[in-house]
Parts: structure tokens; C-alpha cells; sequence
């Protein structure tokens, strides 16, 4: 009867997480299906709880399973609320890693047990039934690589780890990589008597690895990065099903290992760049940087904030082309208020949203939803694109890469064919940003030396409440 | 070879499982817009939490007197725990906000 049941629960959870997955690609049902995969979630741990039995005898340390379930509870639920909105990239990530990191401890003690119970001989190891050992290294490999690879993704995005690269570093890769996966090869078919060793120097190789591929990275490819390993922890979690026959398991990981990987593909389309440019290409990308940096010289015209506001302010058409700087600052909702002040004026006032303006595709709107900003002033690159030509003002706040014409006419840049938005099509542009130091891929912009730009420096909630105030007094 | 071969027709249920989903996967999310990749992202995360059902059988299978295994065992279930619990959360955040103005 119990073990029916948990069949049903697994059966049950399984049929949320496609519906929660389907319904998460719409707009309009996607909160309803994050909440029915939630509720199939519960239903799939609560019923492992107090239903699974393994040969007759059910769980046990009941203790330890409800201490560690109530802290990583409170403390999952406190981060994710207390979390800005501007940080939920790093969040995301983070929370990756930890599912990997579950995924190769799980790895690790199915291993110890196997040990625990061994009296070390060639004829133990020998008995092992070898396609368990498969399951154990491919959770453990992809486990570990996940964890490590969402930490230093995590590190990166929240500004504590910079870019690291060094020559030949996608061979010293391949070589870490290819060895750990040659050592549970070897392992799997020739059972020496040390495999406890080896077990440990492939957790250790998979670990640098994690850390090596990421590392050298960009900081504006770091989605794609985490959506990969999002993936492959999707497929770790499936490593597990396979280990306890456990088709809940099973159904969820591979489902996220496999739409997480077209997300991937996905992401990388919307900056029209393919994976392995992202993955491999980036090496060696600060070399091209800072070859770039010499050449985009000149001299840049400042603007006065009472300039600007009385452009705006008789302007027939403005266009605010928002960018993480804008997040950075908290001035999404300062933003929204000059908005308003300026129809209120008769302007009419637009938002133009890269893909991946912020630091995720989508991420923009995310933010500017949080401050109220109605759906129909936001306009996607194409649109956007159309309507530059009759636009009197751009207003760039604290974006730079999504609007760098390096994108289109310069090959050696590390963002060429990335789709930008043309504001230079616009009658001016105004800039915001707080200096004149390089975006956040680390290239110059040689829109700012443009004739039709003029720059505006200042933290863009200061500037747009002094904006405010100015278009207030006109 | 026999081995392997063994090992696929006893779980063939669950190699025709995998081979489904990974169709399934894909087509599920085919048509999703830029908008919501973040959200998507997020709340697939959540749900490779599944993870957390293997952490809380070895955790419940840990002998007594193997420290190891019930430490190790303890710690994946916390971690576990923080990607379910909090990767749903803070999708259920991000889509909030979107909600709001329908």
C-alpha cells in the first residue's frame, strides 16, 4: 500500500514539473505553473519521507532529514526574499550550485557505503556491479562540476572574482576533464584495489575543472554559464534516479537537463552567438579588449542636467534605453516617475529593452515590472530599432554594451554580431553613466565620442531625481 | 557487454523515460519569449531540486555508527533543500512583479 502510494506521489510530481515547465513559457500562466511545480515537489519529498521502504524496512535519522530539510527551509526562503532583484542572477546561480553539490554528496556517500562494507580486496571491487559505479562517477563528475562551476559564476556576477585566463587554458581543461572521466573508465573496467584514491582525485579534477571553465569567462556570457550548468545538474539529479530507480527523480532531472539546454542554445541566439563562441571564444577575448582600448580616443561633450531636461521636455518622442547601471543604482522606480512626468508633458515616452540588457535575458523587464512600468511602453530590439528614426531623445541609463557600434562594424571586438539597439538613429542621445570607464564585457564605446552624444555623469538615481526636479521647474 | 546489455532490458522503463523527456524538454519550452527566459531559468532550477529526494533516502539508509555518510548525508539535505525551497521562491518573486499589471 505505502510503496503504491509513493508510486502515485512520484507519478503525481512528475506530470507537475511538465505542466509547470509548459506553463512557465507563457506570460500569462507562468507564476500559476511555478506554484503547481512547487506543490508537485512537496508532494514528491513529503511522500519519500514517510512512504519510500527499501527491502521491507523504511527511513530512518528521521531527526537529521527534518533538521536539515527546516534549515535549509528558512535559510533558502530568507535568501530568496531578502534577495534585490538587481542580485537574482547570483541567486540563481548559487541555488544551482547547491542542487550539484547535493547531487555529488549523494555520489560520494553512495561510494563510501560501498567501501564501508568492503574488506578491500581485488575480489570486492571486482564484484561491483559496474554500470552502479557508471552512475555514481557521472553524478559525481557532473555534480561536482555544477558546484563549482555556479560558485565562481556566482563570485563573478556579484563582483568578487574577475576574469582569469591564461594561454593553452582550454587544453589544461580538456586535460583535467579528460583525465577524470579516462580514471572512472579505468576504474569501471579494471576495479584496482585502489579505487578509494581514485575516487577522490576525480572529485578533486572535476572540481578545478568546474572552476577552470568558468573562470575565464566574460561577465556579460555568465547566463548562458549558469543556464548550462543548470542544465547539467538537471542531469546529475537524473544520475540519482537511475542510482534508487527512482523515476520522479528521473523525469524532473532529465527534463531540466534537456530544456535547459535548449534555453541555453536559446540565449546564446539572442545575442546571435553560437555556444561554443561563448564557451570557447571568450579566451583570450581580454587580449582583444585591450587592444580595443587604445583606439577608441577623442573627446566626449558633457551636458547640463537643465539641458537635458528642457530637451526632454519639449521633445515629441523619448526613448529610455535602461541597463544595469540603471539596476545598480535602485532607479527603476525614480525612472518610472520622470516617465511619468514627461507624458504628463505631452512626451511621448518609450522603453527600449535589449534581450539581455540587465544581466539575464528578460531580466530587464523583470525589474521594470517591479516598478510598475506598464507592458506597452516596453518595446523589444526590433520594434525599437523601427522606431529610433522618428525619436527626438535617447536617454541611455547606465547601459553601454547593448548600444556599442563596435558590435556591428568592429570583427575584433568581443561582442561583434551581438544585435545592438541603434540609437544613434535618434536626433540626440544622452548618456548616462557614472564615469567613463569600460561596460561590463571591458570594452570601450565609441558611441560616447559620437557627435550625437552627449554624456550626463552621475549615479542615475541622483541624476534622475535632479532631472525631475528640473523638468519640474521649466 | 552482457552486463550492459542486461542492464538495459531490466531498465528499459526508464531508458524509454529519459529518451522521451529529453524530446518532451525540448518541445515543452520551444516557443518561450525573451521575456521570460529569467523566470524560466529559475524555475527549472527549482525543479532539478528534485535532487533532494536522493539526499533524503541516503540520509534515511546512513547507518548509525557511520559518521561520514550521516554528515555528509545531513549537509546534502540542507543543500538540497535551499535549491527547491529557494529556487521556487524566488521564481514565485520575479513572476509576482509580472502578474501585477495583468
Amino acid at each position: 500500500m505505502g510503496i503504491s502510494l509513493l508510486t502515485v506521489s512520484y507519478l503525481v510530481a512528475s506530470v507537475t514539473y511538465i505542466l509547470g515547465l509548459k506553463m512557465l513559457s507563457n506570460p500569462a500562466t507562468a507564476r500559476r505553473g511555478n506554484q503547481i511545480a512547487a506543490g508537485g515537489m512537496t508532494i514528491a519529498i513529503l511522500a519519500t519521507i514517510f512512504l519510500y521502504e527499501d527491502e521491507g524496512h523504511g527511513l530512518h535519522n528521521y531527526v537529521w532529514i527534518f533538521a536539515g530539510l527546516l534549515i535549509g527551509s528558512v535559510v533558502g526562503t530568507l535568501a530568496a526574499k531578502k534577495v534585490k532583484m538587481t542580485a537574482m542572477p547570483q541567486m540563481v546561480s548559487l541555488f544551482n550550485g547547491m542542487g550539484g553539490a547535493c547531487a555529488a554528496l549523494i555520489s560520494i556517500i553512495e561510494f563510501n557505503h560501498l567501501t564501508h562494507n568492503s574488506d578491500g580486496t581485488a575480489e570486492y571491487f571486482a564484484s561491483l556491479e559496474g554500470v552502479n559505479l557508471l552512475i555514481i562517477f557521472a553524478g559525481l563528475i557532473i555534480g561536482s562540476v555544477s558546484f563549482a562551476g555556479s560558485m565562481i559564476a556566482w563570485g563573478k556576477l556579484d563582483g568578487r572574482i574577475k576574469d582569469h585566463a591564461f594561454k593553452g587554458q582550454h587544453i589544461v581543461n580538456l586535460l583535467f576533464i579528460g583525465i577524470s572521466v579516462a580514471l572512472a573508465a579505468f576504474i569501471i573496467i579494471a576495479r584496482p584495489v585502489e579505487t578509494p584514491i581514485y575516487f577522490y582525485v576525480i572529485l578533486a579534477l572535476s572540481l578545478i575543472y568546474g572552476v577552470f571553465f568558468v573562470l575565464p569567462i566574460g561577465g556579460a556570457d555568465m547566463p548562458v554559464v549558469i543556464s548550462l550548468l543548470n542544465s547539467f545538474t538537471g542531469v546529475a539529479a537524473a544520475c540519482g534516479g537511475f542510482l534508487y530507480d527512482n523515476k520522479a527523480m528521473l523525469t524532473g532531472g532529465i527534463l531540466v537537463g534537456a530544456a535547459g539546454t535548449l534555453l541555453t542554445i536559446l540565449m546564446c541566439r539572442a545575442m546571435n552567438r553560437s555556444l561554443t563562441n561563448v564557451l570557447i571564444g571568450s579566451f583570450g577575448g581580454g587580449a582583444t579588449a585591450g587592444g580595443g582600448a587604445g583606439k577608441a580616443q577623442g573627446s566626449y561633450k558633457e551636458i547640463t542636467l537643465s539641458d537635458a531636461a528642457v530637451v526632454m521636455s519639449y521633445a515629441n518622442k523619448v526613448m529610455i534605453v535602461p541597463g544595469y547601471g540603471l539596476a545598480v543604482a535602485q532607479a527603476q522606480h525614480t525612472c518610472h516617475e520622470l516617465e511619468k512626468l514627461l507624458t504628463e508633458k505631452g512626451v511621448e515616452v518609450k522603453y527600449a529593452i535589449h534581450p539581455v540588457a540587465g544581466r539575464m535575458p528578460g531580466h530587464m523587464n523583470v525589474l521594470l515590472a517591479e516598478a510598475d512600468v506598464s507592458y506597452d511602453k516596453l518595446e523589444e530590439m526590433e520594434q525599437a530599432n523601427e522606431e529610433f528614426a522618428t525619436t527626438d531623445v535617447v536617454l541611455i541609463l547606465g547601459a553601454n554594451d547593448v548600444v556599442n557600434p563596435a558590435a556591428k562594424t568592429d570583427p575584433s571586438s568581443p561582442i561583434y554580431g551581438m544585435p545592438i539597439l541603434d540609437v544613434e538613429l535618434a536626433k540626440t542621445v544622452i548618456i548616462n553613466k557614472r564615469s567613463m570607464k569600460p561596460g561590463y564585457a571591458g570594452i570601450d564605446n565609441d558611441l560616447f565620442f559620437r557627435p550625437k552624444a552627449s554624456m550626463l555623469f552621475g549615479d542615475s538615481k541622483k541624476v534622475l531625481q535632479d532631472l525631475i526636479g528640473e523638468v519640474k521647474n521649466l | 557487454m552482457d552486463q550492459v546489455l542486461n542492464w538495459i532490458s531490466e531498465h528499459q522503463q526508464m531508458i524509454y523515460i529519459v529518451v522521451l523527456m529529453v524530446f518532451l524538454g525540448i518541445e515543452v519550452i520551444g516557443r518561450v519569449p525573451s521575456v521570460l527566459h529569467t523566470p524560466l531559468m529559475s524555475g527549472a532550477n527549482a525543479i532539478h531540486g528534485v535532487v533532494i529526494i536522493g539526499a533524503i533516502i541516503v540520509m534515511g539508509k546512513a547507518e548509525a555508527d557511520n559518521y561520514l555518510a550521516i554528515i555528509l548525508g545531513f549537509l546534502a539535505v540542507i543543500l538540497g533543500t535551499l535549491n527547491v525551497v529557494g529556487g521556487f521562491v524566488v521564481t514565485d518573486r520575479m513572476l509576482e512583479m509580472f502578474k501585477k499589471k495583468k
